[in-house]
């Protein structure tokens, strides 16, 4: 019994994990008008509805436009702060982190909320741009914080030694630290990308009239259950999916 | 290099990102906790240091009870959240092999990517009068009619769980295998027996790692508002959905942005709470 | 308590790789031996057998004459310290030591004042009360022995319990590990890649390689005429001399060796650097050209090319009185007893 318990704890448990998702897949198969059981079809009539959408292929570009400007700013923005605190001795370090970190440990709904206040009151329109800023706002944390973790003795090293051996300090962050921080980077950057891809309360609130993909599906919800839904959700699933494989493939796998 | 010129150009690294935080997160802050003591006249904005939001807050039942709704549902989604990603992590780290470990983790975690507004619509889905829960439920006789699910708490309790079970998986089981094996081989060694040295060696080891995860848990889960809206419906609101609602119906910025301060509030209270085990550097 | 540990024809492959192949071994009780070798021969492995962390492919172990073969570790009355000490870090170093007794049901008072009779046995009575963080690694070491002991097991397996230690501690430790040995009489089986350490501490020591047994036997035996090749070249350095076997002798550069030639025509003829001197001796090197030389305090050591093979350069230990000048030419001898002959590998 013991040997066996684990087993099935393990089969209930991915049961329960891929449940909705397998719901969520299989009825957007349906050959009828509601993703409930019995299950018609299989049909793709659904699908053709998606890719013709042109709303949702608007929303779906902006989204990548948006995730990866952003993360390209918050990688950028990261990096460059874990190298300040990490490489020199800058007073009040423990603060300055401190002060990094601290969107982390505070809802998203909160930094939409203060920026969408912020935005209104100096009277600035909502665009793409200032769901960007807010993304930035939460990401740079976890990019500066990742960075940081990874800026170990061993390229420290290695630093010293490209500066004994002549070279200035932005030829030593260009050949040196960035290379050898490359995984860390690289990881940080696809975490803020996919975070921002999928954030919803803060592109809700800081966009009007371009919205980001979360927010399209979401007014898309407001009008009730459909197959329709369901194929944009496996479609976003399964890019999502090869994202986080080819992520896994060509990034962590290397690193070991 | 003396030590100002090295400070200088630290502050010269860190500065665009200092700077950009204190500009669209500090700012944003402060503005909001100052509009906290705002007022509303009809539509025109009153400057100043009013309580009437937070008083407001006291007196109302729908406002009070929303702190209460959120401050449940997130204590409930944290535990059972934690109770069912230890055991999964452990599995995965102890049971399975090592050389299928990778994959059996990317598997928990991988529904983790469906998008955030999607994986709650199918929940509802599954939790559907119609849905498959129930259809299971009367082919197999166990009840007669359908139950209601969808638009209760159950229902946000469980698409939250859902999420928040792989998230603590992911975390539980980093921090079980950095363990070094031989604590676990010592303490059998010494005639312990499964439970105990799970007890008396690992669980106070990875209380660190469970502190870390609830605490992450507890943030995203009370300021969360696509779960509750799409999963709870409107019989019982949280906060950010009252936040919301005052955002959108009646764009009371003052009382909403009061609400945010509030949440704020509970989070360090939930800081406070868990700090003695919590490595904010491990998040 | 004590017990004798016998291994029997015990196998165990990792997939493709047999780790240990045949190993039989016979342990008395109270005896203190070391399994040496290199990294990856099997001592390792053989480690976890005993201690019941992992279950050979083929063979059983029997300690104190009961099969444990299939017995886990919580049940055998072995004990492990390992290499990383494993203490637990949220504990005082008095609840380490108490954790196996507190395992066993030992009441709070009892175990308390066992594991305090045990801090004070490693020399750490007083620090009872500390966490594992606040040790030096030398300290930590003498708890894990505390705790390991604690339990009174009838065989302790210490997994190169001094190799996380600097140079000089190590070797205060294997004088201190000897005599607590001695004062609670258990069985040691203890791991190590150090033949000195190994010389140091063991009533006997097992030399492995590549999976199998090469060699076991009393120190001094063992240094001075190993079985095989690799275990005279791993208990220290060794002349390598080519030799032939010719009409059943032994055919070196230098003249024949009086012993009996082994199986194989190609032949290695060993001899440690102190046993070649320019002392008078039965077997002659004779002249030989010095390279070059160098004061080790007890002794001068020297790279000498021999006039009777050019190619071959000896490496000795000379008297210390007079280091060597370069280029001087020595007649050097070496006792015949010193030479041992194996076929080449």
């Amino acid at each position: 019994m013991t040997r066996v318990l684990p087993w099935l704890y393990l089969a209930a448990a991915f049961a329960f994990i891929y449940l909705p998702v397998g719901v969520l897949v299989l009825f957007s198969f349906q050959d009828g008008t509601l993703p409930v059981p019995p299950f018609e079809g299989p049909s793709l009539r659904w699908y053709a509805g998606v890719l013709s959408d042109d709303d949702l292929t608007a929303a779906l570009l902006n989204s990548v436009v948006v995730a990866a400007g952003q993360g390209a700013v918050a990688v950028t923005l990261g990096f460059l702060a874990a190298y300040g605190l990490a490489r020199h001795v800058v007073p009040g370090t423990v603060f300055l982190r401190a002060l990094l970190i601290a969107p982390l440990t505070v809802s998203y709904l909160i930094v939409g909320l203060g920026l969408l206040i912020v935005v209104q009151q100096v009277g600035l329109g909502l665009s793409l741009w200032t769901a960007g800023i807010g993304h930035v706002v939460i990401n740079l944390p976890i990019c500066f914080a990742i960075i940081y973790a990874a800026m170990g003795a061993q390229q420290q090293s290695a630093e010293r030694a490209a500066r004994d051996l002549g070279a200035g300090e932005f030829d030593v962050i260009r050949l040196v630290t960035v290379p050898m921080l490359a995984p860390a980077i690289l990881a940080s950057y696809f975490l803020s990308v996919t975070l921002s891809w999928d954030e919803f309360i803060i592109a809700f609130l800081l966009t009007r009239f371009d919205v980001t993909l979360p927010v399209e599906i979401w007014s898309l919800l407001r009008s009730g259950l459909s197959p329709r839904l369901n194929a944009i959700g496996s479609v976003v699933f399964l890019v999502s999916v090869t994202a986080v494989v080819a992520a896994e493939v060509l990034i962590f796998r290397r690193r070991r | 290099m003396s030590a100002r010129a090295d400070s200088r150009k630290g502050w010269g690294f860190a500065a665009p990102a200092l700077l950009w935080t204190a500009a669209f997160f500090v700012v944003p802050f402060v503005v909001m906790a100052v509009m906290s003591l705002a007022t509303l006249d009809g539509r025109t904005l009153i400057w100043g240091l009013h309580p009437d939001n937070y008083l407001e807050l006291a007196e109302k039942r729908y406002l009070w009870r929303a702190v209460l709704v959120s401050v449940e549902i997130t204590l409930t989604v944290t535990v059972v959240s934690v109770l069912l990603a230890y055991p999964l992590a452990w599995i995965i780290a102890f049971r399975v092999p090592a050389r299928w470990q990778r994959l059996a983790l990317l598997l928990a975690i991988l529904p983790f990517w469906t998008s955030y507004v999607v994986r709650s619509y199918a929940w509802l889905l599954v939790l559907a009068r119609e849905g498959v829960v129930n259809q299971t439920l009367m082919t197999l006789g166990l009840i007669a009619e359908p139950v209601t699910l969808a638009n209760t708490r159950i229902a946000t309790v469980t698409g939250f769980v859902h999420f928040f079970v792989m998230l603590l998986t992911l975390t539980i089981y980093a921090n079980l295998v950095q363990l070094s094996p031989n604590y676990r081989r010592a303490a059998m060694d010494l005639g312990a027996n499964a439970f105990q040295t799970f007890r008396h060696v690992i669980l106070p080891l990875t209380l660190p790692g469970i502190a870390t995860g609830a605490f992450l848990t507890f943030v995203l889960c009370i300021g969360d508002y696509i779960t509750p809206e799409i999963l709870g419906g409107n019989n019982e609101l949280t906060v950010p959905q009252v936040i919301m609602v005052q955002l959108g119906r009646r764009a009371d910025f003052p009382l909403a942005s009061a609400l945010a301060i509030v949440l704020m509030g509970l989070v360090t209270l939930a800081y406070l709470g868990v700090a003695r085990w919590l490595r904010i550097d491990r998040l | 308590m004590t017990a004798n540990v016998t291994v029997e024809a015990v196998s165990h492959r990792f997939g493709a790789v047999a780790a240990l192949s045949d190993i039989r071994l016979e342990i008395a009780a109270g005896e203190y031996v070391t399994l040496l070798g290199p990294s990856g021969c099997g001592k390792t492995t053989l480690l976890s057998v005993l201690g019941g962390f992992l279950e050979p492919s083929g063979g059983r172990v029997l300690i104190g004459g009961q099969d444990m073969t299939h017995v886990p570790p919580t049940r055998r009355p072995t004990t492990t310290m390992f290499q990383d000490y494993a203490l637990f870090p949220h504990m005082s170093l008095a609840d380490n030591v108490a954790f196996g007794l507190r395992m066993a049901g030992v009441g709070k008072r009892a175990r308390m004042s066992r594991a305090g009779e045990m801090l004070a046995l490693v020399g750490l009575a007083e620090d009872g009360a500390k966490r594992p963080h606040e040790l030096s690694g030398g300290q930590r070491q003498r708890v894990a022995l505390a705790r390991c002991l604690a339990v009174e097991p009838e065989v302790l397996l210490l997994d190169e319990p001094l190799g996380a230690l600097d140079l000089k501690l190590r070797r205060n430790m294997q004088d201190e590990l000897k005599s607590i040995q001695r004062q609670v009489g258990t069985t040691f089986v203890h791991v190590t890649h150090d033949q000195e350490e190994a010389m140091a501490i063991a009533d006997r020591i097992v030399v492995m390689n590549a999976g199998r047994i090469e060699d076991e036997g009393a120190p001094r035996r063992i240094y001075r005429e190993p079985r095989t090749l690799f275990a005279a070249g791993f208990m220290g350095e060794i002349n390598r001399i080519p030799a032939r076997a010719v009409a059943g002798r032994v055919e070196t550069p230098f003249g024949p060796v009086p012993a009996a030639p082994p199986a194989g025509r190609a032949l290695v003829a060993c001899l440690r650097p102190e046993a070649v001197s320019p002392a008078p001796a039965r077997f002659q090197i004779g002249p030989a050209r010095v390279r070059d030389a160098a004061f080790f305090g007890t002794y001068c050591r020297a790279h000498l090319v021999p006039e009777a093979a050019p190619d071959l350069i000896l490496v000795a230990h000379l008297p210390p009185d007079a280091l060597p000048e370069e280029g001087a030419v020595l007649t050097l001898h070496a006792d015949p007893d010193s030479l041992a002959v194996f076929p080449e590998e």
